[in-house]
């Protein structure tokens, strides 16, 4: 008893107070800054391991990018990796960060579903599956709800069942093998259920895009209702993301 | 005996190993296990000059060698097994089977590993696995995965049960399957290459990663300079303590004793932050590559790192003292998940499974790598071979690590100019490449072809051998108690499914 009250004393308060406003500590590959200047995009599309570079303007699609860094460290002066961890949001396309531009990722509130805010806006439970993802994710994701992060405190948990929950978090690039039991897992929630994608690997395959022990036709079936890119995705990014998308509607509605 | 001895992260040109018959092949290998200090790290087959080559690799940890030798059959083919005399044999069989197309006549359960994209039989698909099951009344099946409660990877656990007590345990995994060793030959950029090491199991991304590193400058034949291998050593020790300060919290988590879950999982924090602080992510993707670095260990970080330790140390060792005198928690941890060693030897275990059952299963002693040669490494062992033997392995290795850490961080080695070069693998060789990560003995090993591309690219993490371990460990066990052993074990789904 005296043992753990010094325990509980000696810890403190170790929860992050605004998750919303903190700094991650050190170096962080978050929302990269292009320089329009960039003339050899060839010398950067060539490097990218997932083909997340394209031309005309130059552009870095957040969704396949691996936050690797390669290309800033060909290019220091012109692409700059910020510490920006917001990088969620609604719609695919804003995933794609365009030379020259220097503006927060953000949700655009009418794709978000009308009914998300009223159901959900105080409470969220949600199933996660893994579908091929490597435990990097799923780590962070469990990160989410630990004492630093403390996601609970904004009514959004992990659940142990489809049948409890609202909604289901992939990570992983969706393999052959799991391709039945996430539709099975899916099916198991009741409606209206939302779709959230963690990781760049979720989202576009990432390394492993094409690869014949795929089976990504789930994900063309359904809306998307968040993308969350990452290698891992950064437990302050996924919060965010998901705070973002229970209340954004409301405060514009 | 007729096998080439080679070293760990030593090339060597793929011809000079031995081709026997496969009755001396078979025997050979056989005769070699019945040695304690050694066992198999891989066994494989691929495709070679029209017809399948099967190679052996056993490692010595007395002798710190390899011993390879290989034979040569043909598809559909039926050979007799090792594993009707070595039970060790057991998975590298299924695999070699389920890839090949190849039967055996005595092998006691020939059930498939993974259901990989390029099996030998298409028509083998995961949902309609079989799974064993016994006729009786009194008994019970009860079906976890492949979607489990918690926040972690899919696989599926078929308990037949007497009651409350599990009478048998079967695990069939697979969902995580992604094709890895097959996209190392398809992805031709080094960069691709190295992202799908870090890929492989992201719980072990300096493991498994530093195991490619290493293969791939073997195989180039470029010697990694202190620096270098200070930073992979670095990274690796750091990793263990992260993983195994995790490991406490999620055991306190699974017999419901929050303060533990709670202290344990913050301590974890810090940790992988110091990752973050080297490398801009949490889990050092990014951090370790062939042949240079972005990303130097610096003195700055050294100082960062010990000032953490300071309030870091003090904090831990107040939480484990009490944890470990809390009736409440031995009495769930300890008799409990039990392994002898006279199973984990059959079986083949490898890491903290075979610690836990003093068996002195450790590469980094038995097969020294980067700095680990100078560390004189002596493992941490136990006997009792239940949970509480594993989560007391734990504590120790921390402990141990730490002191590792204090010593590499403390004298950081003079750093060379790197500019990553792009190396080119010699043609025709071999190399094996053995790392001890925090779960155990990750091996990769690769063939080169003519023009130095390769030809096969292996991949095992100790889960593949471990796997079996908690099978057994659950028997006569509460079926209440089998979440608390799987993590006791922490085994990784995707580096086996791969
Ligand atoms: S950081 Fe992203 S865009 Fe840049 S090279 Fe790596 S994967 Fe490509």
């Amino acid at each position: 008893m005296f043992d753990h009250l010094k325990i509980i004393i000696h810890q403190g308060k170790q929860y992050i107070p605004d998750v919303t406003t903190a700094v991650v500590p050190g170096i962080f590959r978050g929302r990269p800054v292009i320089s329009s200047e960039i003339s050899d995009w060839k010398a950067l599309a060539e490097i990218c391991p997932t083909g997340a570079i394209t031309s005309a303007p130059v552009s870095i699609d957040l969704g396949r990018c691996l936050f690797c860094g390669e290309c800033a460290f060909l290019f220091p002066d012109r692409i700059r990796f910020t510490t920006d961890y917001k990088l969620a949001c609604n719609v695919r396309e804003d995933l794609i960060i365009l030379s020259g531009e220097d503006k927060p990722v953000e949700l655009r509130p009418e794709f978000i579903r009308k009914e998300i805010s009223g159901l959900y806006g105080r409470s969220l439970k949600l199933r996660q599956v893994s579908a091929g993802g490597d435990n990097s994710c799923e780590l962070e994701l469990n990160a989410c709800g630990n004492v630093n992060f403390d996601m609970g405190r904004f009514g959004i948990e992990f659940v142990a069942s489809p049948r409890h929950a609202d909604g289901i978090v992939i990570t992983g690039p969706v393999t052959e093998n799991m391709a039945g039991p996430l539709q099975i897992c899916y099916d198991a929630v009741p409606e209206p259920r939302l779709i959230i994608l963690a990781g760049t690997d979720a989202i576009s395959g990432g390394i492993f895009d094409g690869a014949p022990a795929l089976n990504r036709s789930f994900l063309s079936k359904y809306q998307i209702d968040l993308y969350v890119p990452g290698n891992p995705v950064h437990p302050l990014t996924f919060i965010n993301g998901v705070l973002e998308l229970i209340k954004k509607r409301k405060k514009n509605d | 005996m007729n096998a080439i001895s080679l070293n760990n992260n030593e090339r060597i040109v793929f011809s000079s190993i031995p081709v026997l018959s496969y009755d001396q092949f078979m025997e050979q290998n056989l005769v070699l296990l019945e040695n304690d200090s050694c066992h198999c790290i891989s066994y494989f087959g691929f495709h070679f000059d029209g017809k399948i080559r099967l190679v052996c690799c056993i490692a010595d940890d007395t002798q710190n060698s390899i011993l390879v030798s290989s034979a040569v059959t043909l598809k559909d083919e039926c050979l007799p097994s090792f594993t009707a005399h070595q039970q060790a044999f057991h998975a590298f069989e299924r695999e070699i089977s389920e890839n090949m197309g190849i039967g055996y006549t005595d092998h006691p359960w020939l059930k498939p590993v993974r259901y990989p994209a390029n099996r030998a039989d298409r028509k083998l698909v995961i949902g309609n696995y079989p799974f064993y099951s016994i006729d009786s009344d009194e008994l019970h099946e009860v079906g976890v995965g492949p979607v489990h409660a918690g926040v972690i990877e899919p696989g599926h656990f078929r308990f037949i049960c007497n009651g409350e007590q599990i009478l048998h345990l079967e695990i069939q995994l697979g969902y995580q399957h992604r094709g890895i060793e097959s996209l190392f030959l398809e992805k031709k950029n080094l960069l691709q290459k190295v992202i799908l090491a870090e890929s492989i199991a992201g719980d072990t991304v300096a493991g498994h990663t530093t195991a490619f590193v290493n293969l791939w400058e073997s195989l180039c034949n470029y010697k990694a300079g202190k620096d270098l291998q200070s930073d992979r050593t670095i990274a690796l020790e750091i990793e263990r303590i992260a993983v195994h300060t995790g490991d406490l919290a999620a055991l306190s988590n699974d017999i419901a004793y929050q303060p533990g879950s709670a202290v344990f999982g913050r301590l974890r924090t810090p940790l992988i932050n110091h990752f973050q602080l080297w490398c801009g992510n949490r889990l050092a993707k990014g951090l370790i590559r062939p042949a240079g670095t972005h990303f130097p260990y610096t003195g700055q970080l050294a100082d960062q790192f010990l000032r953490m330790l300071e309030s870091w140390e003090p904090d831990f060792n107040e939480m484990w003292n009490v944890f470990h005198k809390l009736p409440g928690v031995m009495g769930r941890l300890e008799k409990t998940g039990i392994l002898s060693n006279e199973q984990v030897r059959q079986i083949g275990a490898v890491g903290i499974t075979a610690r836990s059952c003093n068996l002195g299963r450790d590469i980094r002693s038995s097969h020294p790598h980067d700095y680990y040669s100078q560390i004189n490494h002596q493992s941490v062992m136990k006997r009792h071979g239940d949970v509480y033997s594993r989560a007391q392995i734990r504590r120790e290795e921390i402990r141990q690590s730490l002191g590792y850490l204090r010593q590499l961080v403390n004298d950081l080695p003079v750093r060379e100019p790197y500019k990553l070069l792009q190396l080119q693998p010699e043609p025709g060789s071999f190399a094996i490449s053995l790392v001890e990560s925090w779960r155990g003995e990750i091996c990769h090993c690769a063939v080169t072809d003519k023009n130095g591309e390769l030809m096969i690219y292996k991949v095992k993490d100790p889960s593949f051998h471990n796997w079996m371990a908690l099978a057994l460990a659950v028997r006569n066990n509460e079926i209440s108690d089998f979440p608390v052993c799987n993590k006791s074990f922490n085994l990784s789904y995707c580096g086996h499914d791969l």
